[in-house]
């Protein structure tokens, strides 16, 4: 987030867009509701689910599904238009606004009407909304990155608010929700293939050689590496020998899960790390037994950059270790000493050679955590980025067309599949479905579908269905609802016994590569 | 110069922004006047009575939570009539219902009966699961006051098992409204609210459903800000406060980091709290948070290296598990090059564990083939 959690009182609108926040970040949407109920603040949702915010929206914008590119421009044609944007914002803080005004400019509403289903006038009156705010919080989460035009969707919504000076301000801000509780430490220490800690790239000699000197090693590879979605079909080529996965369930939580089995299948050698026997661990040569959250000392950083400890309540089962400490255990076998106390010992190494977490230590956190950038041991860390500049100066306008999904409905499967959580589970259900009471409250898995679907093609509420895609099939229970409009399912994909991504699309962005999980095309019938 | 506003509570001359109520102004001179129903972050009632002060001048008690503070009021905290009034208020409470607790004055007869009554109905020899971490018997203890007649103590409601998560025991509530404040004001789920007059008046949700019938997504803030036995736990009903330890530590759910306690009891986490007095969650938890702990102490925990031999896994030591795959991944390593091997930390594990593997991937294995699950 480029602004905090608790900033979000401060907006005059708020623009949730692609987060189903009640049932993903429950706390946070307590945020959103507050501020719309007793501060006056105006919501505008964008979503094609009839999502509980919308109850609290004055203004719910239902686009089809991946389009989201085509009504952000659709906004930023009509505050240009109505020449509602913020000129001296424009001018001092970016550059390439010429661009992005030729672009928008067929973004007509009645353009955006066509592609969307939003009505024009909706996009007119969302866009005065917006545009009239002092300040307005955009907030989104993976409905809008997991597209085949994520990345598009991201930079998007960043010209939207750049465009209208929403940006390094209180109550402003364009906000990714993070859906796990440390992806954005995963990401701050450097757990991707471009990037050591604090996002030194690998490609900068720099960045290598202060590393080597850190580590007491030579020779760092300094060519990006392969994500995650990368390393999967290069398993399945038989490319990729060995995998070392740590607490990760990529067995229900990839897509298409059918292609992935067969490629984790196909590896020589496989080491799974984890609490739990998941459907992971049971294909691994070997099973590393870790600690979990309340049997540890750490960090975690959370969706607001903040930096807070974890603490240890319990002892860890068995002879079970930190994480920390086997990958250390290995790294020692494989002839490096990783040789550490405790997990403070590692924090203080973070913090040496990252400098956005430079001065954050154990002490200075104990009570309350601090936003990075924190560079040094006086700075008092900082709650929202971007107030005098962007990180590398001014900020750029892209100019971005409109692209369809990857994959269209057609005869055969004539229905969109979204996919997401419910309240009362998380991610691949490991932790979630080892509580009683929330199996009792969310206890298998479901397809919404609208009552016109269910007319059409004879499905019965609450009775069995398959839903088919071209990748794989499952078996589910109908759940008549409004919240899907007609043309679109909705299947939560906690639940590996009826995985929804064995349904789902594995073709990526081309820059994030993040898979498009929100839109495949697939058909229904019921269990004979 | 700004205006200079001053009241005087307790002798004490003190200077005040206007807006803030009399509570504001003595909270902020650490002068303590007692509260119940007040809650943080929410509008003040004035509804249980128990932070009345005495105003010079004025005929009657005022409430300080929701009474503005004025130029040149002068304020008695605990005048004869104030600690009169919460001496009544404070009976009157505890007459309303089970506070099967010491402040009962056991030493009269109807005592017994009582309290066999209310074991009864508690299905239970336990005192009120609230002992020693309630308001109200706090503010009894601090006031002396002992409830006196028992025998009129009526169950108008049954208590609400019907739930995994949370016991309603309306006999124990004193109507004080805090929960509904947190349900409506601070969570903004808007499941509960006051039901019927007089008498009969209750908690209810919706038009007095079952909470598992009702709006309610069991985020138990209501449960948190109880002051006392109405809303409890299900599974920590009898865990009493001087039992457990607690300790503090971020939540491991969503994104969001809220700060919470863990309550420790004979090495076994049997409840969660938020934390109160901290960003980003101030006291707020979700369902998940706040009760979906149970996998921690599950059964089927790994708590020993294995190996797979011949399709089954077997129990390892953690030297030989540990050699087995420095091994393995040096000869893959050998053979195939660095980048034939690839690591998946972890958006689940701490900083120190990502940054552990970030480390061994590019200075061990030489590869940059690390990722997480962020793309998923």
């Amino acid at each position: 987030m480029t602004n905090t959690i608790g900033d979000v009182e401060e907006a005059d609108v708020i623009l949730v867009t692609g987060s189903n926040t009640t049932e993903n970040h429950p706390v946070l949407s307590s945020y959103v509701k507050r501020a719309v109920k007793y501060k006056n603040a105006k919501l505008i949702v964008v979503d094609p689910r009839r999502i509980k915010l919308t109850k609290f929206a004055d203004q719910w914008l239902r686009p089809n599904l991946g389009t989201d590119v085509a009504w952000i421009n659709g906004l930023m044609h009509v505050i240009i238009s109505e020449n509602l944007h913020d000129k001296a914002f424009i001018e001092n803080r970016t550059t390439d606004f010429e661009k992005l005004k030729s672009m928008v400019e067929k973004f007509t509403p009645d353009y955006v009407e066509q592609i969307t289903g939003i009505p024009a006038q909706e996009i007119i009156d969302a866009a005065r909304l917006y545009a009239n705010a002092k300040a307005c919080a955009i907030l989104y989460c993976m409905g809008i990155t997991q597209h085949t035009t994520g990345t598009d969707n991201v930079k998007s919504l960043a010209n939207l608010s750049m465009l209208c000076g929403n940006l390094g301000i209180a109550g402003g801000g364009v906000n990714p929700l993070r859906g796990q509780n440390n992806v954005q430490g995963a990401c701050d220490m450097g757990g991707l293939p471009n990037v050591f800690t604090a996002y030194q790239p690998v490609t900068d000699e720099g960045a290598r050689k202060k590393m080597e000197e850190a580590w007491g090693v030579t020779d760092l590879p300094d060519k990006v590496g392969l994500t995650v979605t990368k390393m999967v079909p290069m398993a399945h080529d038989g490319d990729m020998k060995a995998m070392y996965i740590i607490g990760e369930n990529p067995l229900v939580s990839d897509p298409d899960l059918n292609h992935a089995e067969k490629s984790f299948g196909n590896l020589d050698f496989l080491v799974v790390q984890d609490i739990f026997m998941t459907e992971t661990a049971r294909i691994a040569d070997v099973i590393l037994p870790s600690a979990c959250f309340a049997e540890k000392e750490g960090t975690f950083s959370n969706t607001e950059r903040r930096v807070q400890r974890v603490r240890k309540a319990v002892d860890a089962p068995g002879i079970a270790w930190d994480d920390w400490k086997i990958t250390s255990e290995i790294a020692k076998r494989m002839g490096y000493p990783m040789a550490y106390k405790n997990a403070r010992e590692i924090f203080e190494e973070i913090a040496n050679v990252s400098p956005s977490y430079g001065g954050i230590t154990y002490d200075r956190i104990d009570r309350e955590g601090l936003h990075w950038p924190c560079p040094a041991a006086d700075h008092p860390g900082t709650p929202i980025l971007h107030t005098a500049q962007f990180t590398k100066g001014k900020g750029t306008f892209h100019a971005i067309d409109y692209i369809p999904p990857a994959e269209q409905v057609d005869e055969e499967y004539p229905l969109y599949l979204t996919t997401g959580r419910v309240l009362y589970h998380y991610h691949t259900g490991t932790m979630t479905r080892r509580t009683e009471g929330l199996n009792e409250r969310a206890p298998e898995s479901f397809a919404e579908i609208s009552a016109q679907d269910a007319k059409k093609f004879g499905i019965e509420d609450e009775s069995m269905i398959n839903v088919a895609s071209r990748r794989g099939e499952i078996k589910v229970r109908a759940k008549i609802s409004d919240m899907v409009d007609s043309g679109t399912v909705f299947i939560p994909f906690h639940y590996s016994e009826a995985a929804a991504n064995r349904l789902t699309n594995a073709e990526l962005d081309p820059i994030s590569n993040i898979p498009e999980y929100k839109v495949c095309a697939v058909k229904l019938s019921g269990v004979a | 110069m700004e205006n200079q506003n001053t009241i005087v509570i307790n002798g004490n001359r003190l200077n005040f922004t206007m807006g803030d109520t009399i509570l504001d102004v003595a909270r902020q001179n650490n002068i303590e006047i007692p509260t119940l129903c007040h809650l943080k972050g929410t509008m003040p009632t004035g509804n249980c009575r128990v932070c009345v002060v005495d105003i010079a001048g004025e005929p009657d008690l005022v409430t300080s939570c929701d009474t503005k503070a004025l130029d040149g009021l002068i304020v008695q905290t605990e005048s004869t009539r104030v600690v009169a009034s919460r001496k009544q208020t404070i009976k009157q409470m505890l007459s309303m219902g089970n506070h099967n607790c010491a402040v009962r004055a056991p030493h009269e007869e109807s005592w017994t009966q009582y309290q066999l009554k209310v074991h009864t109905e508690d299905n239970s020899p336990e005192l009120c699961p609230a002992w020693g971490d309630c308001r109200l018997q706090d503010l009894a203890y601090h006031y002396q006051v002992a409830g006196s007649d028992y025998s009129n103590v009526e169950t108008l409601y049954p208590m609400e098992m019907a739930n995994p998560f949370i016991i309603r025991d309306f006999s124990r509530c004193i109507l004080c409204g805090r929960c509904v404040k947190a349900c409506n004001e601070i969570q903004v789920n808007n499941a509960i609210e006051f039901g019927y007059d007089g008498e009969k008046k209750k908690i209810v949700a919706g038009d007095d459903k079952l909470l598992k019938e009702s709006d309610c997504v069991f985020c138990g803030e209501c449960v948190q800000v109880c002051p006392v036995g109405a809303l409890v736990p299900k599974d920590a009903r009898f865990d009493r406060q001087w039992e457990t330890e607690k300790v503090r530590s971020t939540c491991s759910y969503c994104g969001v980091g809220c700060q919470i306690d863990f309550h420790v009891k004979d090495g076994k986490i049997v409840k969660i709290t938020g934390a109160e007095d901290t960003a980003p969650n101030y006291g707020s938890l979700c369902v998940k948070g706040r009760f979906g702990f149970n996998f921690v102490h599950a059964e089927d925990r790994l708590t020993t290296p294995l190996i797979k031999e011949n399709g089954k896994f077997r129990e390892a030591s953690w030297d030989e598990a540990l050699d087995l795959t420095a091994k393995r991944l040096s000869e893959i390593k050998e053979q195939h090059g660095a980048d034939t091997i690839g690591v998946l930390t972890s958006a689940r594990v701490s900083n120190e564990d990502n940054y552990a593997a970030m480390k061994f991937t590019r200075a061990v294995l030489k590869t940059n083939n690390i990722d997480h699950c962020a793309r998923l």
